[in-house]
């Protein structure tokens, strides 16, 4: 019955085959032929093609410009801010911490299109928070700022679920002893807390930042999706599809597949390092 | 018990002298970020979708292609999170409960849908169903159309939500060992039976919230629906695509209304995480409560 004998060591329970073959089988219809397939069809274009419709043209390399800029602002700002949410929740006590704890999983139970809807009237022009900006002449909803902000919303809570359980498992004897030695406060901070939960905030931005390029559905509506000056690398791959320019819609997909896959590899090689961290 | 585990926590944390000034500006900076970026947004959406009282309201969501898209969504919803549940429990077991070569590599891939762009989902889609696609001309002849039919909807929507459960479960019943399972089985149980009455009841927890989280991201699968299902009204419209057509005929109180559906799915969706966590946590100190009175099973030598 098990399908793969020698791969793995002897184990008493059941089952071993029957589930995994369907694992296997299951991703392999869901997931990994569909992705062969776009190789596949990216495949089938000519070299100078792609180049031509994935890189160097001025349309898609704004797209890129705004996409990769704003995500890694987002993250950026993620990195900051979702520390200080982590930091605060993990040290202080506060009237409805619990409840901040939990809302701090909004982004990933709300569906785009209604954080999209959401903060675009919030940021505009007449909105709750953007005519305080409109004050200083700073117009945020259908500009890059705004796309900025719905990345930014995207990614919240990957800083702070990262760097909370490390921050829950520094042990307080390592800070009670440097400011035992004599280290004042911030140099605690800077050289004994910081460096050791430097691994989890590198993780949780990257995994914002990864999540942050993908996104589509909240930014469309916030971005104005100018040609060349808010559209997003994603929006360009609708655009090429329903203009019937498949191999444009192909090179532009493959691109972001590849830096996604870049980033999920560069996450797994910090966890890996963040383990040795610990060990 | 909110207590209970605030006062264990602070016990175990000191506050190491963060002057008050500092705690007050950290904890302000902190809830300031959330209200700008979660809060107040998630008080908008009700307040608009209010705004014309609740008489729009209602009407807004009962109008027929309101109540076509809901169907559509619940529909959806109630394919897609069955059969990513099962996945998720069989690789759960696969995963969690033995040792083979390459596990890690699998849980990466597991993990690809999150760094997948739902439009690039989309495309795929297309060029494997398309008219003109790999498959498409084929299934034509059969007369099977699937680009922009309730099919598109729910294929694209299981490869975008296929890792929640699994993900949910992995970590949890590597924690949890086998030798429980091993137990049952030394004393006659069926493998069935060691499933059904050890690791299913010691996973609920997680397998619960892996449900609803699963749900939630199926009813708000936006980018790769949007690409493949033609966006026809009272057809092909699932709740968010409903949201966006709304929206941009500026008819605003309506969109806000369907969307304030979806929020509150979000809502009940945090309230689960919350309520499930403390169940696990209560369900681990209870574990290791036992397991301080009978002998420590780690003293036991294994098999």
């Amino acid at each position: 019955m098990n399908s793969l004998p020698r791969l793995r060591q002897h184990s008493v329970l059941p089952g071993f085959g029957l589930t995994m073959g369907f694992t296997l089988l299951y991703m392999g219809f869901v997931l990994l032929i569909p992705l062969a397939g776009l190789l596949f069809a990216a495949g089938q274009m000519s070299l100078g093609e792609f180049w031509e419709k994935g890189i160097a043209d001025r349309r898609v390399l704004a797209a890129y410009r705004l996409s990769f800029g704003a995500s890694l602002l987002g993250a950026a700002i993620n990195g900051v801010f979702g520390f200080i949410v982590a930091w605060v929740l993990v040290r202080y006590t506060f009237p409805g911490k619990r409840l901040v704890d939990a809302i701090v999983d909004l982004p990933f139970a709300l569906p785009t299109a209604v954080s999209g809807i959401a903060l675009t009237t919030l940021y505009a022009r007449t909105g709750w928070v953007g005519r305080w900006f409109e004050v200083f002449g700073v117009q945020i909803s259908y500009t890059w700022i705004g796309v900025v902000v719905a990345l930014t919303l995207i990614g919240l809570p990957f800083v702070v679920r990262t760097v909370q359980p490390a921050l829950e498992d520094l042990e307080s004897e390592v800070e009670e002893a440097a400011a035992a030695l004599g280290a004042t406060r911030f140099q605690t901070f800077t050289k004994v807390i910081f460096p050791s939960l430097l691994p989890a905030v590198l993780t949780g931005f990257a995994l914002s930042f990864a999540r942050a390029l993908g996104e589509y559905g909240s930014v469309i509506f916030i971005a104005g999706n100018m040609p060349g000056k808010t559209e997003i690398a994603p929006l360009l791959v609708v655009i090429r599809l329903e203009q019937y320019d498949y191999n444009g819609a192909i090179a532009i997909s493959v691109v972001m597949l590849v830096s996604a896959f870049l980033l999920l590899l560069t996450i797994n090689g910090l966890q890996w390092w963040s383990r040795r961290h610990e060990g | 018990m909110a207590d209970t585990t605030n006062l264990s926590r602070a016990g175990a944390v000191p506050a190491h002298g963060d002057s008050p000034l500092v705690r007050r500006t950290l904890i302000a900076v902190a809830l300031g970020f959330l209200g700008l970026f979660l809060i107040l947004p998630l008080v908008l959406i009700f307040s608009q979708a209010l705004a014309e009282g609740v008489r729009v309201y209602f009407d807004a969501i009962r109008e027929p292609d309101s109540l076509a898209a809901i169907r559509l969504t619940l529909v959806t919803a109630a394919i897609v999170v069955p059969v990513n549940t099962v996945f998720g429990v069989a690789a759960a077991w696969a995963i969690a409960k033995f040792e083979f070569k390459g596990k890690s590599f699998l849980i990466t891939i597991i993990d690809m849908p999150f760094a997948i762009s739902p439009v690039v989902v989309g495309l795929i889609f297309v060029l494997m169903f398309g008219a003109t696609g790999w498959l498409g001309p084929h299934l034509a002849e059969y007369g099977i159309h699937l680009l922009f039919t309730p099919a598109a909807i729910v294929i694209v929507t299981l490869f975008g939500t296929m890792p929640f459960v699994a993900r949910e479960l992995i970590p949890l019943m590597q924690a949890q060992g086998t030798q429980e399972e091993q137990s049952a089985l030394t004393l006659g149980a069926s493998g069935w039976q060691t499933f059904y009455h050890i690791t299913l009841p010691n996973v609920k927890w997680g397998l619960l919230y892996g449900v609803i989280l699963c749900n939630a991201r199926a009813m708000g699968e936006f980018g790769s629906v949007y690409v493949v299902s033609g966006r026809i009204r009272g057809e092909t419209n699932t709740m968010p695509l409903h949201v966006e057509v709304l929206y941009n005929d500026y008819m605003i109180t309506a969109a806000f209304a369907v969307a304030s559906l979806l929020a509150l799915l979000a809502l009940v969706t945090l309230a689960a995480k919350s309520i499930v966590e403390w169940k696990i946590a209560r369900d681990m100190r209870l574990a290791s409560a036992a397991a301080g009175e009978a002998p420590a099973p780690d003293g036991e030598s294994a098999p």
